[in-house]
């Protein structure tokens, strides 16, 4: 394979990889304050997607685009609100079991609203044609756009888990969820808070990348699915690793269409996370702790 | 030849030694108890024994076979059988189905039996439930059988979990402290019914921080601290045992 | 208990009786047919009753089991080994007549499987895979085992979706109908209705007698302490893995023979019954009928696909099955049937007034 060739499907890998790191680190704000694992989690990238192409038609790009994030935000709090809010100490089968629900729920709206087309934003900047030169490769800018999203996300969770006293608070319920109430923290509240993070930086992602990926009322259980690989893969619970499983799985999905028919690329990512599963439950970067959380 | 052997037996959590270099045996038709204060790791020696998680390094003998390695169903086909510390009956089911399950090392019926549900399983279906019913009867709980187990009373659960335990005429019988929350009454109740099962011909190895039932009921003591064994006797001589005074008595001999 | 589960199938073919007499008296005997495919459906979710709600183990894959099923069936009936007809292999399966002459779509004659021979290839392939992914996967638990078994099935989906050779996105046509019995075929079209209708519930009946057998037999009770507490279920001599293992495989044979038989029914079958959503539909089923209720698996699975086929959810088909989900695990987890309106009123106030507390 030519060079040139080989950085092409790098810079589409790292793209895919935006979206997939984005909804792995959204699986575990979710899965770090609740211990549930939120199989809606791809709904709230195709929700994002979709609603700023709509806003789209009435106001200008970033309005539209802050406006979905918003919209998705809200939808997250009402999923919480209405499905997990109130149970008490569920058992894991009817968690799955809700959350699947909730995002088939999801996914049929977005069918009756919005149909079966295919649909995206338009370039940030410049058009389909444009691109920049980078070592001799060339690059939508739109792939930095995606890029930079998925550093920004990255910073500004860290700086919220790190130095806001509601991201400490979060981290507490995170470690010991009981204890953390015992110590005056709403911890309820906290979950709300994290399915709003969750939905909110889905949306963000799905909007940045949909240029280039589209997007379409039936992406959500893919993304899951592949979200869900990037966050084992990267240790579940740790959002740094989710963001390097994410652009791991990216590359390794672009450079096998190179290698076998397209059609099984999405089969690449579930064969990879089945060998994770099996082989090193603990992640690639992960610890043995999580490990032990996995067959316990 | 002991019918239960263990030595050298260790195992690591991390950094720490919870089960360190422990030796010691049980003679067939004694009643031995494993006592030491809390986190000494007399449930995690219960655990290695039966083959819940396995041992670092050591070994587990039964009959002079080594057991260590081996899952807990086959430890239990071969004759152990044991009691949680915090009570593990299965929910939704009654307290005679509960018990029937513990009765499974001595039937046979599987898949194709089950289904099919050919004649000679009914024979076996009905033995299951009368050694069941016995052991509700030897346990006092025989009025229980019926009631859902999860939601009975606490002794009432210690009780149905025994009989469990007992369903399947086991070689050893390991119980993990039986007379926790248990009242004085109840305790003196336990102590005579842990008699009567080695009356029927089980090994018991029991461990227990009720001091009075230890020392009423077991042929040998032996005293784990952090990990290790420190004594290996009669009660009566471990009562007398300084050190065991010292680490583990020591707060009631003062 | 004996006598109870007799009586039960019997009241149940009395009602399979009656249902039919209904249509006939109704003249809409055209029901007929999408009862029959529910019937087919229902064999796979009965087989995830018994490992979800007895077993405690879900599984996001069983329409990929129902789907191997059918293909199989469907492939080797309709595949043409005319050209290969001297190969000593195919000699020898065509003189045992495991392979059979039969027309083709364009009036000349093939050399196929018979539908009995592809069924046991489908039955047999689909146990294998089903202990080859079974292995492994039931390691897992919680959240892995759903996502290893959905990932299994959207393989199998995109495999179905990309083989030209079973008919890509299409799928398969033109398979011919099952001979089960002299005189009784499983297809056949529509003058073999009132027959097809009776020969899938009655497949259902069986289905019934033998996994209630099961459940109420040793193993029965085994798989329901593995649910309740699988540790204690392991010291009390169960064999975990082995027995969660059977009970996969046993569920994804009922599926395969459900997928099997509904494609000779339908004379075809295409990769959507390998889909996500599909296997969605039958956890849902299951979840309706309650966890550990064989009779309300399939009384739910009865009700629900058959109005589904029928179209009366129109577009919102999966909104409906999505909603319904979060409708009974929120509200009545253990199942429809055992909804217990006071109790669940009582608590929604108590847990309205906890979080208004908390929040
Ligand atoms: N699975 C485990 N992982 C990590 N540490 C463990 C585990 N099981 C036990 N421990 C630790 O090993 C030590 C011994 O525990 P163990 O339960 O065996 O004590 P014990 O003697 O039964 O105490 P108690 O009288 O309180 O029941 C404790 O410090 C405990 O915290
Ligand atoms: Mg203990």
């Amino acid at each position: 394979m030519q060079l040139e060739l080989v950085l092409q499907y790098l810079v589409a890998g790292l793209t895919y990889g935006t979206i997939y790191a984005v909804v792995g680190v959204g699986f575990n704000i979710i899965y770090n304050t609740t211990g549930i694992i939120n199989f809606a989690q791809g709904e709230f990238v195709m929700l994002g997607g979709m609603t700023a192409v709509t806003l789209h038609r009435f106001v200008p790009l970033p309005l539209a685009i802050a406006g979905a994030v918003a919209v998705t935000m809200a939808a997250g709090a009402l999923v919480e609100a209405t499905c997990i809010r109130w149970l008490e100490k569920p058992s894991v089968l009817r968690m799955i079991i809700i959350t699947i629900g909730v995002s088939i729920l999801i996914r049929e709206l977005a069918l009756v609203s919005w149909g079966e087309s295919v649909r995206a934003l338009p370039y940030f900047t410049g058009n389909e044609v444009s691109s920049l030169t980078l070592g001799g490769v060339h690059v939508s800018p739109q792939v930095l756009w995606s890029l930079a999203t998925c550093v920004l996300i990255v910073v500004f969770l860290w700086f919220f888990f790190q130095h806001t006293s509601l991201g400490r608070q979060m981290r507490a319920c995170a470690a010991n969820r009981d204890a953390a109430a015992l110590c005056g923290i709403a911890t309820k509240n906290l979950v709300t808070l994290s399915f709003v993070l969750s939905a909110g930086i889905g949306a963000l992602a799905g909007c940045v990348v949909s240029p280039i990926t589209y997007t379409a009322y039936n992406i959500g259980t893919g993304l899951a699915i592949k979200g869900f690989t990037v966050a084992i893969l990267g240790g579940l619970g740790s959002s740094m690793g989710a963001v390097g499983a994410g652009f791991l799985v990216g590359v390794l999905e672009a450079f096998s269409v190179s290698l076998m028919p397209a059609a099984y690329k999405d089969a690449i990512s579930v064969a990879v996370l089945l060998a994770i599963l099996f082989l090193r439950p603990s992640g690639l970067f992960g610890s043995g702790a999580a490990a032990r959380l996995k067959t316990a | 030849m002991s019918l239960l052997e263990v030595s050298g037996l260790s195992k690591r959590f991390g950094g720490l030694h919870a089960v360190k270099d422990v030796s010691f045996r049980v003679e067939k038709g004694t009643i031995k108890a494993i006592i030491g204060p809390n986190g000494a790791g007399k449930t995690t020696l219960f655990n290695l024994v039966s083959g819940v998680i396995p041992p670092d390094s050591g070994a587990v003998l039964l009959r002079g076979e080594e057991v260590n390695g081996c899952p807990p169903h086959r430890i239990a086909a071969m004759g152990v059988s044991r009691t949680f510390q915090q009570i593990r009956l299965f929910a939704q089911m009654t307290a005679l189905e509960n018990v029937m399950v513990g009765v499974h090392p001595r039937s046979r019926a599987g898949f194709l039996a089950g289904m099919f549900h050919l004649p000679w399983t009914w024979r076996e279906e009905r033995d299951i439930e009368r050694r069941a019913r016995e052991a509700l009867e030897l346990v006092g709980a025989a009025d229980l059988a019926g009631a859902d187990a999860t939601s009975l009373s606490y002794g009432q659960q210690r009780s149905v979990e025994l009989a469990r335990a007992v369903a399947a005429e086991p070689e050893l019988l390991l119980l993990d402290e039986p007379a926790a929350g248990l009242n004085m009454r109840e305790t003196s109740e336990l102590a005579k019914l842990i008699k009567r099962i080695r009356e029927r011909g089980t090994t018991v190895l029991i461990v227990e921080h009720d001091m009075g039932l230890v020392m009423n009921v077991s042929d040998e003591v032996a005293v784990l601290s952090y990990g290790e064994k420190i004594a290996d006797a009669t009660p009566r001589a471990v009562q007398k045992d300084p050190e065991v005074i010292r680490v583990y008595l020591g707060d009631d001999a003062c | 208990m004996l006598g109870s589960r007799y009586a039960r199938v019997a009241l149940f073919l009395a009602a399979v009786v009656a249902v039919q007499l209904l249509a006939h008296a109704a003249e809409k005997p055209f029901f007929l047919t999408q009862l029959t495919m529910a019937a087919y459906y229902t064999l796979v979710a009965a087989g995830l009753s018994l490992l979800m709600g007895y077993a405690g183990q879900i599984s996001l894959g069983h329409a990929a089991f129902f789907a191997i099923g059918g293909y199989a069936s469907g492939y080797l009936t309709t595949v043409d080994l005319t050209a290969r007809r001297e190969g000593p292999l195919v000699a020898v399966l065509a003189r045992l007549h495991v392979l059979v002459p039969h027309a083709d779509l364009y009036g000349g004659e093939a050399l196929s499987f018979h539908p009995w021979a592809a069924f046991a290839v489908a039955v047999v392939l689909t146990l294998a895979v089903a202990w080859l992914i079974g292995v492994p996967v039931l390691k897992l638990k919680g959240h892995y085992l759903a996502m290893a078994t959905l990932g299994f099935g959207t393989i199998v989906y995109s495999i179905l979706l990309a083989s030209e050779s079973l008919g890509a996105a299409d799928g398969l046509g033109s398979v011919p109908p099952f001979p089960l019995l002299p005189g009784i075929s499983v297809g056949g079209g529509r003058a073999a209705r009132v027959a097809n209708y009776y020969v899938a519930w009655g497949l259902v009946a069986l289905a019934l007698l033998v996994l209630s057998s099961l459940v109420e037999s040793r193993v029965g009770r085994a798989l329901r302490a593995i649910h309740g507490a699988e540790d204690a279920a392991a010291s009390m001599g169960v064999d975990v893995a082995r027995y969660k293992l059977k009970t996969f495989v046993l569920s994804a044979v009922l599926a395969a023979v459900g997928g099997s038989f509904l494609t000779h029914f339908n004379a075809g079958i295409g990769p959507a019954e390998a889909g996500v959503m599909k296997s969605v539909r039958y956890v849902a089923i299951v979840a309706v009928g309650g966890m550990g209720s064989l009779w309300g698996t399939v009384a739910t699975s009865a009700v629900l696909t058959f109005l589904s086929l029928r179209g009366y959810f129109g577009t919102l088909d999966d909104a409906v099955f999505g909603a319904v989900l979060i409708a009974v695990m929120l509200f009545s987890p253990d199942g429809v049937l055992r909804f217990d309106p006071r109790g669940a009123l009582r608590t929604a106030r108590d847990r309205l007034r906890g979080s208004g507390v908390a929040g």
